[in-house]
């Protein structure tokens, strides 16, 4: 299994990641390397096996709708965001206008 | 008496029996980091600490007001507003934290050399790797510049340090110890784990950091309670599995022998020594690369630079190798073919270690297939990295208990015997390493420095 070039840029977009040129052209061939590796997977017969998500065998856990103490201030919140203004985080425009 | 050379219980009863005050303990470690941490690097943040027992705890747990920075730039500035549960708990034993220590970056590496900050230095041999993810806890025990240290495993990144390390280190069953605050990598796989200077320290720090919180709904409801008298019961009449699969090509002649001796060892202890077979073991890397990698791309997303944090061009090469590789299995018509079919034979792989138990106790064998390598050696082949995880990542699929802990010397590096439990049965994989501790002086060994 190959990663083009094209690929890798794609992938890339997707995960939000900016890449230089460099990095797209070592990934695409470092991936291609580890997806040929991974390929081996296929020649297992899983055929009527169901997928293992979750080893714990919880589901739905469910708690109780208060305050607990891992509640955090406003301010402790804030505190390690690079730009705030009155009290809230300051993101990029969602909307373009 | 040499202060530092203690361990955590060796500690504990001399500051009951006030042989010396909790200053002089912090004292005489702070001075023993300031000393050596410059030659070895274990440490990215040293706190001067005067009371309590000092704990060094790997820089991928939240410690409030102490910069934690998952050995990132992109969390260069980092300090958490709170603790991680395992902090409060080890606080309210009256540990206290006297260092984060450096990893490879978000706990993702065999070797230590993915860290932002620079390498730690394997104490035996300072120009040999420390293993990783948890290097800098490993040999901050090794070279006791902490009573016991705290990692975190996701793929072996407790036991294989600890390996290389020629110290103690356990991965509990998935769900025994609580992950609130610990910077999540692949949450299905990570577990907080101790890292100590003996079997029954591991007993101990796990009684203090297990049991439910409330903040991570993958625990199980029971805490983990230490029972000393079957600690210290034996083995005689323990059925220990053996696993051809694990002694097969890519195991390092010498270390084979080093783990057979262990293993004899074991049965003059009065253990049965039965084969098993795990034959699926040898797709564990593939489905843990997908899978891992699926579960990183999706939890390093919060990472955007807003809320905390500089922005997502300040990723290192293996972070960005992953959340790539995550990412591609994820997306739209590679599902199936990867993370699914991955998901599937991460079934088999679980099958085969329930089949393995009903016939053993226990299932024991190398953590590592070589000793200790040379930095640089495997850091241009990202594949040969991780093959070195063979041995440790089948627990993390399946979520059972493992520790590695001191069994011998290859080239006067440690060696590490690995042993593997029934999921929820800690107990039992402590009370093999205890027997075989007992029976041994390698835990006695420590590095020249």
């Amino acid at each position: 299994m190959s990663l083009s070039r094209n690929q890798v840029k794609h992938v890339a977009k997707l995960a939000n990641l900016p890449l230089t040129p460099q990095e797209e052209e070592k990934y695409s061939e470092q991936l291609s390397k580890i997806l040929d590796y991974i390929d081996q997977l296929n020649s297992v017969d899983t055929s009527g096996v169901e997928p293992t998500f979750n080893v714990s065998g919880q589901e739905n856990m469910m708690s109780e709708d208060k305050l607990g103490d891992c509640t955090i201030s406003q301010e402790d919140t804030l505190s390690n965001t690079p730009k705030e203004e009155r009290g809230f985080f300051v993101t990029k425009g969602v909307f373009e206008g | 008496m040499n202060i530092t050379q203690l361990t955590l219980t060796e500690t504990i009863e001399a500051l009951k029996r006030k042989e010396f005050p909790e200053e002089d303990l912090n004292k005489a470690y702070l001075e023993r980091i300031k000393d050596l941490n410059p030659k070895l690097n274990a440490y990215l943040e040293i706190v001067e600490s005067k009371k309590g027992i000092p704990a060094a705890i790997k820089d991928v747990i939240s410690t409030r007001g102490i910069k934690t920075t998952a050995s990132s730039k992109i969390l260069e500035n980092y300090i958490p507003p709170y603790n991680g549960t395992v902090i409060n708990k080890l606080l309210e034993q009256g540990a206290s934290i006297i260092g984060k220590t450096n990893h490879d970056e978000f706990a993702m590496g065999s070797s230590n050399e993915n860290s932002a900050y620079g390498v730690v230095k394997n104490p035996w041999n300072i120009s040999k790797v420390p293993g990783g993810s948890s290097g800098g806890s490993a040999a901050a025990v090794a070279a006791d510049l902490c009573v016991f240290a705290l990692g975190s495993d996701t793929g072996g990144s407790i036991r294989q340090p600890a390996s290389l390390c020629g110290v103690v280190g356990f991965k509990p069953t998935y769900g025994t110890v609580s992950r609130y605050g610990l910077i999540a990598m692949a949450s299905s796989l990570d577990q907080i784990g101790p890292m100590t200077k003996s079997v029954e320290d591991a007993a101990l720090v796990m009684e203090w950091i297990s049991g439910p919180d409330g903040y991570d709904a993958n625990m199980s409801s029971e805490k983990f309670k230490v029972k000393n008298e079957k600690l210290q019961s034996g083995i005689r009449g323990l059925k220990i599995g053996v696993p051809s699969e694990y002694f097969e090509e890519g195991l390092d002649p010498k270390v084979k022998q080093v783990i057979q001796d262990a293993i004899k060892k074991l049965e003059e202890l009065g253990a049965e020594i039965v084969e098993v077979s795990l034959p699926h073991s040898q797709y564990a890397v593939a489905v843990y690369y997908i899978l891992m990698s699926s579960e990183v791309s999706s939890n390093l997303a919060r990472f955007d630079g807003i809320r905390y944090g500089k922005g997502r061009d300040q990723f290192g090469a293996e972070a960005k190798r992953r959340i790539m590789l995550g990412t591609y299995s994820l997306s739209s018509g590679y599902w199936d073919d990867y993370y699914a079919q991955a998901a599937k034979v991460r079934t088999l792989v679980k099958q085969d270690f329930e089949k393995a138990y009903q016939k053993v106790d226990v299932i024991i064998g190398p953590v590592s297939p070589t000793v200790a390598w040379d930095f640089g050696a495997k850091l241009d082949d990202p594949l040969a990295m991780y093959l070195s995880d063979i041995y440790t990542i089948p627990a993390n699929l399946t979520g059972i208990p493992g520790i590695s802990l001191p069994c011998g010397f290859v080239d006067d590096l440690p060696v590490g015997l690995h042993i593997l439990g029934k999921f929820g049965d800690d107990m039992t994989v402590l009370q093999t390493a205890y027997a075989y501790e007992q029976a041994t002086d390698w835990r006695k060994e420590k590095p020249k420095l």
